[in-house]
């Protein structure tokens, strides 16, 4: 167990240091002269010398990235060129935001997702596992944005039942804040049900033809017991996994769920840098993202570990 | 041959049929997609306009025709892109092993660690010719996975003993791969690389929709419905025919990926 923990950490470390050559290299490989592009509009021939001074234009790129490194690691992540916002400090105030969309969605879509994911493999052929694997296809097959689309269309604008836009935050009432959450959060929960649900159901399938189910049921136990407390829990290990990995799919869903019902996340703080061209906010943000990401599948895995308790002895893997 | 399932050909022939009307376009008998006319703005779909006229009144039949141009552009460039060099690296990582397959795992790695917008967005935002740009970011993305299939495959096909019996011969390493190996990769690579298709045509809408595309004048269905959003209650046709035609050929592309990969499997099981 120590030694994978270490080895594991080790991984995590090179993968993180590898992920700051890439977001170093993202800005530094821009085309052209860097101040210049970083400044934009507002560069004047005083700003332009300052910044490249600041970040050493006149250095060879390693001696570069290892004093852009030594910022990072001291919490400067860079700033704003036209608002002079620390990059850091920006993205801190947005992640809440950001944070609570994906944790919602995350509940929503496992909730839908598990339930109906054990019923269609217990029931495998049947009308409501027929309806739903083309339901999970069809989901498969719409952009997130074309959902919200419906969703507006539907809900906000013909119904009068939620808001589109108009984001409250939890400080400003957490009835507020989830009537302006509803409508994200579904969006962007209904493209991830098929996913979970997909693994799910083929996993019970293969649990369920095992002997401790058939024992199980030898035994007398009500089905409802069977599937919940003996193969729901042998079959959702690479569920775990997969909702880990698939949190860096959900950021992606995130940008464009925040840009359309204009939730100040994260997602919309990157377009945003993206429409203003400012380069360095971008590099701390993908920076930022990405880290974050490596962190939580590092804790997927020790939930793993914690769930499957074969992963706890030494040796095999 | 198996039977093919009614879906299958049905979902084929609709490939085919806004393949070939992307592809034509410019020779159909369409409007003009840029061509404006104030006098039928947001016009409900007729005889004349099918899917009716958008808030600057132009054709929003002839705009999604066109903006699958640059959807088909993209998904299959972008393809084409990932299973090259995500293949080339796959098979150098699964045949030669060592220090090379370490590298390349590496690789991998790094780039999984980026949620793949992210990443996508991050990329475009360079400066430079949008389509091109779009291809490129997204053929980056899709390289990691088709760099671990091909690699999976080339470890189980290298220990096979035709692979084993063409080294023991003599045939050189280059050779080897081309004639014995890589005809054996192509099923699992392709079946994949459809699904790819549907995944690259929802990121670009993805793009489009944020405006990270192919910028305007040239139509893209996510940018259509992008700008069309805040008319949506007068004049659904101008979002939803574009999103139910994008809708309908990714369902389709779907469709065939996972019949052309279920009978992989099924072959693969039977050998």
């Amino acid at each position: 167990m120590l030694t994978r923990l270490l080895w594991g950490v080790a991984g995590v470390a090179g993968t993180l240091l590898a992920v700051s050559v890439v977001s170093f290299l993202l800005v530094a490989l821009l085309p052209g002269d860097l101040a210049l592009l970083v400044l934009a509009d507002a560069a004047t021939p005083e700003r332009v010398a300052a910044l490249r001074a600041q970040l050493g234009l006149d250095q060879p790129l390693p001696v570069r990235y290892v004093h852009w490194l030594g910022n990072v690691l001291s919490g400067n992540l860079g700033y704003a060129i036209h608002s002079g916002e620390s990059t850091l400090d920006v993205i801190l105030s947005r992640l809440p935001v950001t944070l609570e969309l994906i944790f919602l969605t995350q509940l929503l879509a496992l909730g839908i997702a598990i339930p109906l994911g054990i019923w269609s493999a217990y029931r495998r052929g049947s009308a409501v596992d027929t309806a739903t694997l083309v339901g999970c296809l069809c989901l498969l097959s719409t952009p997130a944005f074309v959902i919200g689309l419906v969703l507006i269309y539907l809900f906000a604008l013909n119904l009068q039942w939620l808001p589109a836009t108009g984001f409250v935050s939890l400080g400003e009432g957490i009835g507020g804040n989830l009537e302006s959450m509803v409508l994200p959060v579904v969006s962007l929960a209904l493209i991830e049900v098929p996913v979970y649900l997909r693994l799910l159901r083929s996993e019970m399938i293969g649990t369920l033809q095992q002997n401790f189910i058939a024992l199980a049921r030898g035994m007398g136990l009500p089905t409802w017991r069977i599937l919940l407390e003996n193969a729901l829990r042998p079959s959702s290990l690479n569920l775990i996994t997969v909702v880990g990995i698939n949190m860096g799919r959900l950021m992606g869903g995130a940008i464009i769920v925040e840009q359309m019902f204009a939730l100040p996340g994260v997602g919309q703080l990157l377009v945003e840098s993206i429409y203003q061209q400012e380069y360095l906010m971008t590099q701390g943000i993908v920076l930022f993202v990405a880290t974050m990401f490596i962190v939580i599948n590092l804790l997927t895995d020790l939930v793993y570990a914690l769930v499957d308790p074969r992963l706890q002895r030494d040796g095999e893997h | 041959m198996q039977r093919m399932p009614l879906s299958f050909v049905l979902s084929l022939a609709w490939l085919a049929l806004v393949v070939t009307a992307a592809a034509t376009a410019h020779w159909l008998p369409i409007e003009d997609p840029t061509k404006q006319s104030l006098l039928r703005m947001l016009a409900p779909p007729s005889a004349g306009l099918w899917f009716g006229a958008d808030s600057l009144g132009r054709d929003v039949f002839s705009r999604t025709i066109y903006g699958f141009r640059v959807t088909l552009a993209v998904s299959l460039g972008s393809v084409a892109l990932g299973l090259l060099f995500g293949g080339a690296l796959g098979i150098v990582a699964g045949y030669f092993r060592g220090a090379a397959e370490r590298t390349i795992l590496m690789g991998v790695n790094v780039l999984l660690a980026f949620p793949p917008l992210v990443l996508i967005i991050a990329m475009v935002a360079y400066p430079g010719q949008p389509l091109v740009k779009v291809i490129i970011a997204l053929g980056i993305v899709f390289m990691p996975a088709t760099t671990r299939i091909a690699r999976a495959n080339t470890l189980v096909f290298r220990e096979r003993e035709f692979v084993v019996a063409a080294q023991a011969v003599g045939m050189g390493n280059t050779r080897l791969i081309f004639r014995e190996l890589l005809p054996n990769l192509v099923p699992a690579l392709l079946a994949y690389s459809l699904l790819l298709v549907a995944v690259a045509a929802l990121a670009e809408a993805g793009l489009a929709y944020l405006g990270l595309s192919v910028p305007p004048p040239t139509p893209t269905l996510g940018q259509m419905m992008a700008s069309e959003q805040a008319n949506v209650l007068e004049a659904p046709h101008a979002v939803f025919f574009p999103a139910g035609m994008l809708f309908l050929t990714i369902f389709a592309l779907n469709m065939v990926g996972e019949e052309v990969q279920r009978r992989i499997d099924r072959r693969a099981r039977a050998a």
